[in-house]
């Protein structure tokens, strides 16, 4: 039972069930830098992770 | 969680509103609100004539299709940096940018920097003594040069920059700690032309949260540059961005309240705003005269004749 979260070139493995909100915290990345999409799809951060499925991040910040 | 607006599935939840809003109607409701910060801070009108600096991120390209959306006049100007590396960075944000250009059927002006001033970016950083080998001085240098020069040159009356709330409290956080007094006093969503040369410049994003324009670019289906550029890495502004997002969360609507209480206590006359600017002023440079606060050549110039006789000499 896992769910995969990658941000750029980061992974990282979750168990389901739990937000992805929660999720976030739990690997360390501030919910506020990322947008988490399911297949290819925006979604809120208060998503139930499923098991077996990918969240993409994408981040937000940029700066220089 | 369910869009406010009509009970569909939401894609965003903006925590500092405490509005969530499904891909239609946030779609709609980003140019809406460009169009109330554009009145709301006097930015421009429907006739004026718009550039817009495009590097091919998601601020400026988001803002660019914004407002062509919103009816404005708008013609982009890419500045080609020559920054390339592993990523090639210059190159795709350059395709990005002429792509978003060709499909909205928009004017785009390009200016190499290479082309203009007779070396890229990196490698002027290494025949300057400015930034220290770090290109980033050199580069915000040229770049807001360029941007007032062609901007004026071919009569704008405005240009605008994609910059965002948590740019603009990036900016204001690192002056605030400093008491930067003269850059907070010139700090806010526009900047006004000057008589002695400098055009006017706003800002209709600087209400946005850097994930709202990131979710608009996403939502919108909008082709931007996704890989930073190679000298982003270990920045100052990330870094305080990263720190305002830690207190974001644990008070949601924090970054916008510290940007809206600064304008208010601004415009209250929290600095002296006569003094802090006008010891500043400005005279034309004796080489390119475009206007400068040096007493003969302007920093660009200065940098920018060291860079080549330097690289005519090696
Ligand atoms: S990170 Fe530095 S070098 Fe790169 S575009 Fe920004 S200012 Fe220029
Ligand atoms: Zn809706
Ligand atoms: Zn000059």
């Amino acid at each position: 039972m896992s769910v995969r979260i990658t941000l750029r070139d980061k992974e990282f493995t979750i168990r389901p069930g739990m937000t992805v909100r929660d999720a976030l915290k739990q690997v360390g990345i501030q919910p506020e830098s990322v947008i988490p999409t399911r297949d290819g799809e925006a979604i809120t951060d208060d998503e139930i992770l499923r098991d077996g499925e990918h969240i993409r991040l994408i981040a937000v910040i940029s700066g220089g | 969680m369910k869009c406010r607006k009509c009970g569909e599935k939401a894609v965003i939840n903006m925590r500092q509103h405490k509005l969530a809003l499904c891909r239609t109607h946030y779609l709609d409701w980003i140019p809406e609100q460009t169009q109330r910060f554009i009145e709301k801070y006097q930015m421009f009108g429907k006739d004026a004539r718009i550039i817009v600096a495009v590097s091919g991120g998601k601020d400026s390209l988001a803002l660019w299709d914004v407002l062509h959306r919103l009816g404005y006049q708008t013609t982009g100007l890419y500045i080609g940096l020559g920054i390339n590396g592993d990523t090639d960075y210059s190159a795709k944000s350059q395709y990005l940018s002429e792509s978003f250009a060709v499909e909205n059927e928009l004017e785009l002006i390009l200016v190499d920097v290479a082309e203009e001033a007779g070396a890229t970016i990196p490698e002027a950083s290494k025949l300057t003594q400015r930034g220290k080998g770090k290109p980033c001085s050199v580069c915000g240098l040229t770049k807001r040069y360029v941007m007032n020069r062609v901007a004026q040159e071919r009569g704008y009356d405005v240009l605008v920059t994609g910059h965002n709330l948590d740019d603009e409290v990036a900016v204001l956080f690192g002056n605030t700690i400093t008491w930067a007094v003269g850059y907070l006093a010139r700090q806010g969503p526009v900047l006004e032309e000057t008589s002695d040369g400098l055009i006017r410049k706003a800002k209709p994003f600087c209400r946005f949260y850097e994930r709202e324009t990131a979710a608009y670019a996403l939502l919108r289906g909008i082709e931007y540059i996704y890989a930073e550029c190679p000298y982003a890495e270990g920045a100052t502004s990330i870094y305080y961005k990263e720190l305002l997002n830690q207190i974001e969360d644990g008070r949601p609507g924090m970054k916008l309240s510290f940007y809206l209480s600064f304008l208010r206590a601004k415009n209250s006359g929290l600095f002296d705003q006569e003094s802090t600017i006008a010891k500043s002023k400005l005279v034309k440079c004796r080489t390119c005269g475009q206007p400068t606060t040096a007493p003969d050549q302007c920093a660009y110039c200065r940098t920018w004749d060291a860079v080549r006789s330097r690289r005519d000499v090696a």
